[in-house]
């Protein structure tokens, strides 16, 4: 539906609801909750393959992992979950997991080491799209058989050189993670698939709720497990339905058909929000919208002309407008909530700093060309950049063109400008750090293009080295302030300006508590919901 | 003699029968075959990249490489087409990569809920459109037929989704006198077994009148949108083709001869509209069959119209692929019954 539509919707509702009220005539059993959701992105449910955001939700609820995020303290950072503790060789290579003991999947069969070594092999073996998150510790297909090793109750994983504990474990919360039932699994493998196609659609975890059923861009039906070893959440029974428009899921939600609404606009949570029984949260979620200029331009590749780009945004104009509380100003690579995140947001819009660096630069009036994919929002931010870099002399041509056209150019690091969005891949800082500042090899040769310093040309003015420190430093503090220093740095030399941190407004009717949509490190969790 | 002359009288009528026959399933294969080709160079070159849409914009350049090796994008697209009409006449139109399933089986899926909603949709607009476009010609000028034209004209031009979106607001959301989104309430999903795919017939053939009469509450409101559309067209087609009968000189002649009022009107002119205002509903039917990607979308209706739209946008095309197959295939089916019910009512297109 396009912004006309929506505007014409809204304001027939709006006039609608003014005149009258939707009364809250039903309501969802106190033992089950519904949520209205777009979960057309879900294309498997295999944590091996899995690698979406509605597919995260279900995952996260079916599969528990060796370690975990406790949803009710997401801050502790991760948990033991099916690991009960866990030892690291004095190489800081090896980390041996013992296992919790009496813990069964929801088929019945014990959880054992041997099911956690195959989970994690499996993903390697698989080489699905997520299994880049254990591969980048030196983890094949050919050595699995050595450095993924249950013994006992024990698994043991040996990387192949140091890297730090917490990144290690911090990869393993991420869906990949899941460990699954082997028996279940191997019974349902075809032509060798290790279970693949049968875990697309089914399930087979010991996490505290398991699959009745997924109905592609219908519904995803989840029931309790009695068993969980956390004890049987007070949801029986969990129903996520795909609703697709923000106003109908607003209107479900009002007449009490739903518990949740995961989607709903600015206009309909601002209507939403009038309601009595309606509360609206706002979490924090992991998606950056981020400006990034090309060091191949030689005028951008001046560090005053880098500096000066990050005064011409109009961050507080966009943030109160159009992007009003969908997202919030965040000038820094790692989202609020990661481990080592900083909230520190010095540049504001201010033309004259620009001009002055643009002079100190000895640059003058030049034109750009700017890529933005073909999506809302991306293309409002380029509209407001264009008009405030006009205002320093800076022509900005904008090119609108699909993901393919435009991703394509600045992955071959043809684009002066790109206008773009990064969503983290695991809990990790090293996620966003590992792509924001680091670039080993800067030539055209390299071909990294997964990096988006590379992308940008940007040979990263030493970052590269502290990260790779950071990534391997065993002291969870020490780590964070690495982290924080290398963000400081980067937000003066980068060709980057980190510009919003997306925010996910849900609407919930006040009977449902403890519902925790997992901020911007992890998935939903249902467990610990009451009403 | 008089033997042989009954036997050639009998031979010719099967000789053209099997003529017929082999005619039309050619001209549907030929017409198929022509469908899936456009289709397909069309998937490829649109600019939506179907190895993005599976590996996500983040993956590397040899993680792409290789999705884009699995999907067999690698070979010339001739050889592609080839491979995948071979796979259709074996009846596999691949996996779709949204739902991870074949995509023969999610048509089973969401097929029925289309047909469910546009069959019932279109006899709303058939019961309550012709006899509407059958009054107001004539009554022409009377209010009766300035009625039936604002009605027509508000069906042409008011945006579905709004309709629709008002709809729920008032009947669901403030009177509460219907279902609101989806097929079925949401407590009562899964339960009644699918044999038909369509939850009115299953539930029926289940004897679960709960679940039937919250099916029959959230399929009457989106059915009777989509029916006002149909009624719109069919009224005015109607309208139009009933005055053209009425000025014609045999209508003159009968009144002339006394014959009553709806002696002429139904037995006469309205007679002589039923071939065309056959084309006339077949068409509609087949519009609603495509699905109405808005109404579904509004009322959370898991049809055959979201399911390409939504395969589309992210490049799924084995699933637009297999939609589009179906699409057309009901459109030549349509066709062919249209024919068959000319030749039923008009002697001369025997």
């Amino acid at each position: 539906m396009n912004a006309f539509n929506r505007l014409l919707s809204t304001v027939a509702i709006g006039l609608a609801v003014g005149l009258t009220s939707v009364a809250a005539v039903a309501e969802t059993p106190a033992n089950m909750l519904v949520i209205a959701n777009r979960i057309d992105d879900i294309t498997t449910i295999d944590p091996a393959q899995s690698f979406e955001f509605a597919g995260s939700d279900v995952s996260r609820n079916i599969y528990s992992r060796l370690v975990n995020f406790d949803p009710l303290n997401l801050e502790a950072g991760y948990q033991p979950d099916l690991a009960e503790s866990w030892t690291v060789s004095e190489d800081g290579r090896t980390i041996t997991f013992t296992m919790r003991e009496g813990v069964k999947f929801h088929s019945g069969n014990p959880v054992r080491a041997e099911d956690a070594e195959f989970s994690l092999r499996r993903v390697v073996i698989l080489n699905k799209t997520p299994s880049f998150i254990l591969t980048q510790f030196g983890f094949t297909a050919d050595n699995v058989g050595e450095t993924i090793v249950a013994d006992g109750n024990t698994i043991s994983i040996t990387t192949d050189k140091r890297y730090a504990t917490s990144f290690v474990l911090n990869c393993l919360t991420a869906v990949i993670g899941g460990i699954v039932d082997k028996e279940v699994v191997m019974a349902n493998e075809v032509d060798g698939d290790l279970g693949n196609s049968w875990l697309a659609t089914n399930s087979a975890g010991a996490g505290p709720y398991k699959l009745q059923g997924w109905k592609p861009n219908e519904s995803v039906t989840l029931v309790s497990n009695p068993n969980y070893y956390g004890g049987a959440p007070a949801m029986e029974r969990v129903i996520v339905r795909h609703v697709q428009e923000s106003a109908t899921q607003r209107l479900m939600l009002e007449r009490g058909d739903i518990d949740v609404a995961r989607n709903l606009n600015p206009e309909d949570v601002a209507g939403a929000s009038k309601a009595e029984d309606i509360t609206i949260d706002s979490e924090l979620r992991g998606r950056l919208m981020y400006i990034a200029v090309n060091q191949k331009h030689e005028h951008l590749a001046k560090p005053e002309v880098r500096q000066a780009i990050k005064y011409l945004v109009d961050y507080e104009g966009m943030q109160n407008s159009f992007l009003n509380g969908q997202y919030t100003i965040h000038q820094n690579f790692l989202p609020r909530t990661y481990l080592g995140a900083v909230d520190e947001n010095p540049f504001s819009l201010n033309i004259k700093k620009a001009k002055e660096l643009l002079a100190s630069a000895g640059v003058g009036p030049f034109e750009i060309e700017v890529g933005v994919r073909e999506a809302q929002e991306r293309i409002e931010i380029a509209q407001s950049l264009q008009n405030t870099f006009a205002q320093a002399g800076i022509t900005l041509n904008i090119t609108v063109g699909t993901a393919k056209a435009i991703l394509g150019r600045y992955r071959a690091r043809e684009l002066d400008m790109y206008v773009g969005a990064w969503g983290p891949d695991y809990p990790d800082p090293h996620t966003n750090a590992g792509t924001f500042a680091y670039n080993p090899d800067n030539s055209d040769e390299a071909k990294a293009t997964g990096l988006l310093a590379y992308r940008n040309a940007w040979d990263t003015g030493g970052l590269t080295e502290k990260v790779a420190a950071a990534v391997i430093e065993g002291d969870r503090d020490t780590r964070a302030k690495m982290y924080a220093d290398i963000q400081s740095e980067f937000r003066d030399i980068a060709p980057f300006a980190v510009l919003f941190q997306k925010i996910e407004q849900t609407g919930r009717n006040k009977v449902v508590k403890n519902l925790n949509l997992g901020g911007a490190i992890t998935a939903v969790s249902y467990w610990p919901v009451t009403k | 003699m008089t033997e042989y002359k009954n036997e050639g009288r009998h031979k010719a009528p099967l000789e053209l029968w099997i003529r017929t026959t082999f005619l039309t399933i050619g001209s549907i294969m030929v017409t198929m075959l022509g469908l899936m080709f456009v289709t397909f160079v069309i998937g490829r070159v649109m600019p939506i990249d179907p190895v993005l849409a599976i590996v996500g914009e983040q993956a590397s350049k040899s993680t792409y490489d290789a999705a884009y090796a699995q999907l067999g994008l690698d070979r010339p697209i001739i050889a592609q087409f080839g491979l995948y009409v071979w796979d259709v006449l074996h009846g596999d139109f691949g996996k779709s990569l949204l739902t991870a399933r074949p995509v023969a089986d999610d048509i089973k899926r969401v097929f029925p809920a289309t047909l469910e909603l546009a069959s019932i949709g279109v006899f709303f607009g058939i019961i309550l459109g012709v006899p509407l476009g059958v009054v107001a010609a004539v009554k022409r000028g009377s209010w009766i037929d300035q009625v039936a034209r604002v009605i027509a004209l508000v069906g042409y031009s008011m945006p579905i989704f709004w309709l629709g979106l008002m709809g729920l607001l008032v009947f669901y959301g403030i009177l509460g006198w219907v279902g609101g989104p989806g097929r079925v309430g949401i407590f009562y999903v899964d339960i009644v077994p699918s044999v038909t795919g369509m939850i009115l017939i299953d539930s029926l053939l289940d004897r679960n009148w709960v679940i039937f009469k919250d099916a029959l509450s959230h399929i009457v409101l989106p059915a009777s949108l989509l029916g006002y559309y149909s009624l719109a067209y069919i009224s005015r087609m109607t309208r139009s083709f009933m005055l053209e009968q009425l000025s014609a000189e045999y209508i003159t002649t009968a009144r002339v001869k006394g014959m009553s009022e709806s002696a002429v009107i139904w037995r006469h002119a309205f007679k002589n509209i039923r071939v065309q205002l056959i084309t006339v509903i077949a068409l509609s039917y087949a519009n609603l069959l495509e699905g109405s990607v808005l109404t579904e979308i509004i009322f959370s209706w898991p049809g055959i119209g979201s399911y390409i739209t939504t395969a589309l946008l992210s490049a799924d095309m084995n699933a637009v692929m297999g939609g589009t197959v179906v699409v057309g295939l009901i459109f030549i089916l349509l066709n062919i019954l249209s024919d068959l019910l000319y030749k039923f009512f008009d002697p001369r297109a025997k």
